[in-house]
């Protein structure tokens, strides 16, 4: 698993930094503005593209719907669709809090010995490497209802990236603040408190960044394994589904929407390491040169 | 802290049955060539690692579960070693905030310990806002804000330019004499030890032993012209003489 994931892109995001801010002049403000307008102006030229493209060949609707059909059909379909994004948006946020919660705790245990971290790592590295499509199915015998199966299989996949960027985190803290530590005689809580943590959360930033996209891709792929159907159903069992009924405006709406969730959760994870880092790491700051 | 005697040896030898007396108010400098040890003494007495044999003897009753004396130890790293995500004040602060003081309680110290060393205005800075100086400066106040009796002092200023090092020394002078705190500094530069000190204690290598003792009574006031005196001159003569030998015999150990 990539746990030496690319730390947070700076350029979008340092010029709010209150020191870059006051050498901010006329040409750099034109250029934030275009840093904002070319990707939005480049996604608009593709979707009209698409929409030429199907006017122009006169593509059927069921083999590809055009644009307006599909923004139609996200609002014809609201219904059908909206308790199914709120469905996989929640398994997505409750693996992701879970992962989040068991990553960074039981980072924190292993890396008080390294007997504790010989005895439990195996395990999750077994959990990790075991393809998850391939366990979900037994999950899903396994586990009481569908919807915790589901969880588990998100779970399982966003807590890894998290569990060894945080392992990571925690053992490279600079050993000169260590030895500060030790010599004002900090207790083992107050070094975690005061120096690990924080000291890790670049790390942290990476692991969070990387669990949260895929724990929604894991929540989409569990259930196409598990194949559930009804009034629990998420946003993958409405792609099946409108795949079986070649409703392909509808189809397309929930991969819209997938789409704009996974967006979403990057541009969330991306701020939350913004807030957390921009004051003092490297990663989230612009060179000054 | 009236008599400090320390007596260790190390299994690799890193230090031999060095023994060493300090004075209360003293500046002592130890003074050697690379690897002789004299980080390895420094960081001895400040409790990270203890002696294989041999032992600290504090004159101070107060003795807490490490063996240091109670608060007493301030220690200045070679590099700055601030934590990058806390502000200035949140680095200086550390000392305090680990013996459980308030911010609070905390704040004038920390502000009186800040002004000192000429940082009063960046309290809200970041380290990576300042200078490897400020850096260091930071870095020493952090030491003195619990207002210890003996200051260790690492090679804190080997890697930085030496119109910066020389005003660092003149600070580290000033804020000797203001407070009357015992200090051991750590060093590689027969010009930095001569010019602070009034004791050197020069080390040899293989293995790591003191060489040479030179008190240095001079009535001189350290200042800019203290820096081309005669006086000066002839010191740092002295010592480069006896760290020449003491690198000699190092030398032929080997």
């Amino acid at each position: 698993m990539t746990d030496t994931a690319p730390l947070p892109n700076a350029s979008a995001e340092a010029g709010t930094d209150s020191q870059v801010a006051v050498v901010t002049n006329r040409s750099s403000v034109s250029e934030r503005v275009l840093s904002i307008v070319i990707p939005i102006f480049m996604v608009l030229l593709a979707i009209a593209a698409w929409q030429a493209h199907i006017m122009i060949n006169e593509v059927p609707r069921y083999i590809m719907p055009a644009p307006l059909d599909v923004v139609t059909a996200l609002f014809t379909d609201w219904g059908t669709l909206s308790p199914s994004l709120l469905v996989t948006l929640r398994i997505t946020f409750m693996a992701l809090g879970l992962a989040l919660l068991g990553g960074v705790g039981l980072a924190i245990i292993l890396v008080q010995s390294r007997w504790i971290e010989l005895a439990l790592f195996p395990f999750a590295v077994i959990l990790q490497v075991t393809p998850m499509i391939a366990i979900a199915p037994l999950l899903i015998i396994y586990m009481p209802d569908t919807q915790s199966a589901l969880l588990t299989c998100a779970f399982v996949v966003a807590f890894f990236p998290i569990l060894s960027n945080m392992v990571a985190g925690l053992k490279s803290v600079d050993h000169n603040l260590l030895n500060l530590f030790e010599l004002y005689g900090a207790s083992r809580w107050q070094t975690l408190i005061h120096l690990k943590l924080p000291s890790s959360l670049p790390y942290f930033a990476a692991g969070l960044r990387i669990g949260g996209g895929l724990s929604l891709i894991a929540a989409v792929v569990a259930e196409f394994a598990a194949g559930s159907a009804g009034k629990g159903s998420g946003l993958a069992f409405r792609l099946l589904e409108s795949g079986y009924r070649l409703n392909y405006p509808r189809l397309y709406a929930a991969l819209v929407l997938l789409m704009c969730t996974g967006v979403a959760i990057f541009a969330l994870t991306s701020l939350i390491s913004w807030a957390m880092l921009h004051r003092w790491h490297e990663s989230a700051l612009k060179r000054e040169n | 802290m009236r008599h400090v005697s320390k007596l260790f040896s190390n299994g690799t030898l890193a230090l031999k049955d060095m023994s060493l007396d300090v004075q209360r108010g003293e500046f002592l400098s130890l003074l050697g060539p690379s690897g002789c040890g004299k980080s390895t003494a420094l960081r001895i007495i400040a409790g990270l690692g203890a002696p294989s044999s041999g032992e600290i003897d504090w004159p101070s009753s107060q003795i807490n579960k490490k063996g240091l004396p109670e608060g007493d130890v301030g220690f200045v790293f070679q590099e700055p070693t601030l934590m990058p995500w806390q502000t200035v004040w949140g680095n200086v602060y550390l000392p305090l905030r680990l013996r459980g003081v308030s911010k609070r309680d905390a704040d004038p110290a920390i502000m009186e310990v800040l002004a000192s060393v000429g940082l009063a205005d960046f309290t809200k800075s970041y380290p990576r806002e300042l200078s490897g100086g400020m850096k260091m400066r930071v870095s020493i106040a952090r030491a003195l804000v619990t207002k210890p009796k003996l200051l260790l002092m690492d090679e804190p200023f080997a890697a930085l330019d030496e119109i910066t090092r020389q005003k660092l020394n003149d600070d580290v002078l000033r804020l000797w004499r203001e407070t009357g705190i015992t200090v051991i500094f750590v060093t590689h530069s027969v010009f930095e030890s001569a010019f602070l000190s009034n004791r050197i204690v020069v080390m040899r290598a293989r293995p790591g032993q003191v060489y040479a003792d030179l008190p240095l009574i001079t009535s001189a006031v350290r200042d800019e012209n203290y820096r081309t005196s005669e006086e000066y001159r002839a010191t740092t003569d002295t010592v480069s003489r006896a760290l020449q030998e003491a690198i000699m015999r190092g030398a032929q150990a080997k």
